[in-house]
């Protein structure tokens, strides 16, 4: 438990030194996201009966969130396999649960970090509800918890920096950005409705702006279990992948 | 003396490549056990899975009786490995790196422990500095401190020195021998073979993953090398017939091998009676360098069949 314990506090230690790239600068980016299309769509779009500026602020949060606990693990991982420093890890007693666990939660609260970051920068330029304070945390804990695991698969794999960026350039971005942070997905045609369903990401971010409005484009139990069924596979993955050693352990 | 290492048949593939080919060692509580081998001998690697960072493809290893894959955790905290290669974690400071370290073993307000090794290792000012401003000898030392902050009883040292200074390497000696008086057992792979003879009592030789020699350091010094004769001859000269064959040139000097001293003076009664003058005469006894070239060199020669088992 202490193991557990450690990892989990040097994982904290670790972005929260470099607070200012782990934490203030998504939050800054999501600001400027939400100046830029506030200002443009703001005075003339409704969105299920919400202000644009107040429709657009939880997806910021849930992008930031999810984004964040994703970098938070995967950079981590492919720092310390690239400096060799991950020998320090694999060296004590620590079961792979305990490195999953420290990993995953570690990403969950940088992630709930700079998502409470963006809440409150963002919460000044529109009046914002909050319906069900419990689904937005189940969500936010979901979101984080299920990117977190990924990145961890990520940082495993990836052997350098770029492949890891490409990683995050062409998959976590796509997912995340068309995930319907900055439209309802019923603006969109049905075929790409269609796709977006297939996407998790939209129903974390669903589930998690129903917690503040209310309304949601799909009913929030079902991005419920769509997420908690996604957050299992992917720990089940990541867990298979720590307890065979895969790129660890030789 | 109980077991404290216990390496039995140990096989490990990479690929085609065979990193260890049946390796069987058994290192006894209170020892300090040198490890020695040209490079892609298999050492790290037999360390390796030892600490669990490499898997072996057949046979088994234990730490004071404690199997390395199904009892890890016993396994791993009877164990302290200094990694070859220079790592470092540049988040933090060194102080933090060790108490970050403890913790992964369970340990929590190891602080008087970590001021101690501190000391020992001349690091205690530097105790608040990031690691990413030290040279690579404080690194070097970083390390081992790292691989002790649990106090393990078994110690592995992989190449530990390269790199640092001779007044730091004695020092760390110093501190390593001291803990090994006070009943840690040490393991150490090492390329500076001087090191090995000094401090190890006994010595494994590997090449290509497989033990070659396997003794006390004592008895493959006597076993082994013996004496050298080297001999300079005056204007070059070359050796006369009968000698031929005996000697090797090395920077211009002609080395004997002598089983025993009775060998010198019909060597030198040939050179006289050859005519040849000598410049400059040297005996000297055999050091671990000498055996180690001899049980490789034999090693060579038996895979191409021409001499005989000189690895005993």
């Amino acid at each position: 438990m202490i193991g557990f314990r450690t990892l989990l506090y040097k994982e904290l230690l670790r972005f929260w030194k470099v607070g200012f790239q782990t934490v203030a600068a998504p939050v800054l980016s999501a600001l400027l996201y939400l100046l830029i299309f506030s200002h443009v769509l703001d005075e003339h779009v409704l969105v299920n009966g919400v202000r644009y500026a107040a429709f657009l602020i939880p997806g910021l949060v849930m992008m930031s969130l999810v984004q964040n606990a994703f970098a938070n693990s995967s950079s981590s991982l492919i720092q310390s396999k690239i400096t060799g420093s991950v020998v320090f890890v694999l060296l004590p007693p620590i079961s792979y649960v305990e490195f999953f666990l420290a990993y995953v939660v570690a990403a969950v609260l940088r992630g709930l970090m700079v998502g409470l970051g963006v809440l409150v920068v963002t919460s000044w330029f529109a009046p914002l509800t909050y319906v069900a304070p419990l689904w937005i945390l189940a969500f936010a804990i979901l979101g984080g918890g299920i990117l977190g695991a990924f990145g961890m698969i990520a940082g495993i794999w990836a052997d350098k920096f770029d492949q890891l960026a490409g990683f995050q350039n062409f998959l976590i971005m796509p997912l995340t950005m068309l995930s319907g942070v900055f439209y309802s997905i019923h603006s969109l045609p049905q075929f790409w409705q269609q796709v977006s369903h297939l996407n998790p990401v939209f129903y974390m971010i669903d589930g998690f702006r129903y917690g503040f409005f209310g309304v949601s484009d799909v009913p929030p139990e079902t991005s419920l279990i769509v997420v908690g069924a996604s957050f299992l596979v992917v720990s089940v993955a990541t867990l298979m992948l720590l307890r065979s050693g895969y790129k660890l352990r030789s | 003396m109980s077991v404290a290492v216990s390496i039995e048949q140990v096989e490990k593939r990479f690929g085609r490549l065979k990193a260890l080919d049946g390796v069987s060692l058994q290192i006894d509580e209170g020892e300090f056990f040198g490890l020695l081998g040209p490079n892609g001998a298999g050492k790290t690697t037999l360390i390796s899975c030892l600490a669990g960072l490499v898997r072996p493809d057949a046979g088994r290893l234990s730490v004071l009786g404690r199997d390395v894959v199904a009892d890890y955790r016993a396994a791993r905290t009877l164990l302290g490995i200094v990694p070859q290669e220079l790592v470092f974690d540049p988040f933090f400071s060194v102080r933090e790196t060790l108490r970050i370290q403890s913790g992964y073993f369970g340990i929590r307000n190891n602080d008087d422990w970590i001021d101690e090794i501190l000391a020992n290792l001349d690091l205690t000012s530097r105790a608040d500095t990031n690691m990413r401003r030290l040279s690579g000898g404080m690194k070097r030392r970083v390390l081992v401190a790292q691989a002790l902050v649990h106090k393990p009883p078994v110690i592995v040292l992989d190449e530990p020195t390269a790199g640092v200074d001779v007044e730091l390497r004695q020092g760390l000696w110093q501190f390593v021998q001291r803990l090994n008086r006070e009943g840690h057992t040490v393991i150490l792979t090492t390329h500076y073979l001087e090191e090995a003879e000094a401090l190890c009592g006994r010595i494994a030789m590997l090449k290509q993953g497989r033990v070659v020699a396997l003794d006390t350091t004592s008895n493959l010094l006597a076993r082994f090398a013996g004496h050298t004769l080297s001999v300079c001859l005056a204007d070059n000269a070359l050796l006369p017939e009968p000698l031929r064959g005996r000697a090797t040139l090395s920077e211009g000097r002609w080395v004997f091998r002598l089983a025993g001293f009775a060998e010198i003076e019909p060597l030198l009664r040939t050179l006289r009676e050859a005519g040849c003058g000598i410049d400059d005469l040297r005996l000297t006894q055999a050091d671990l360098e000498d055996v180690f070239v001899g049980v490789m060199q034999g090693e060579n020669d038996r895979e191409s069949g021409k001499v005989a088992d000189v690895s005993r």
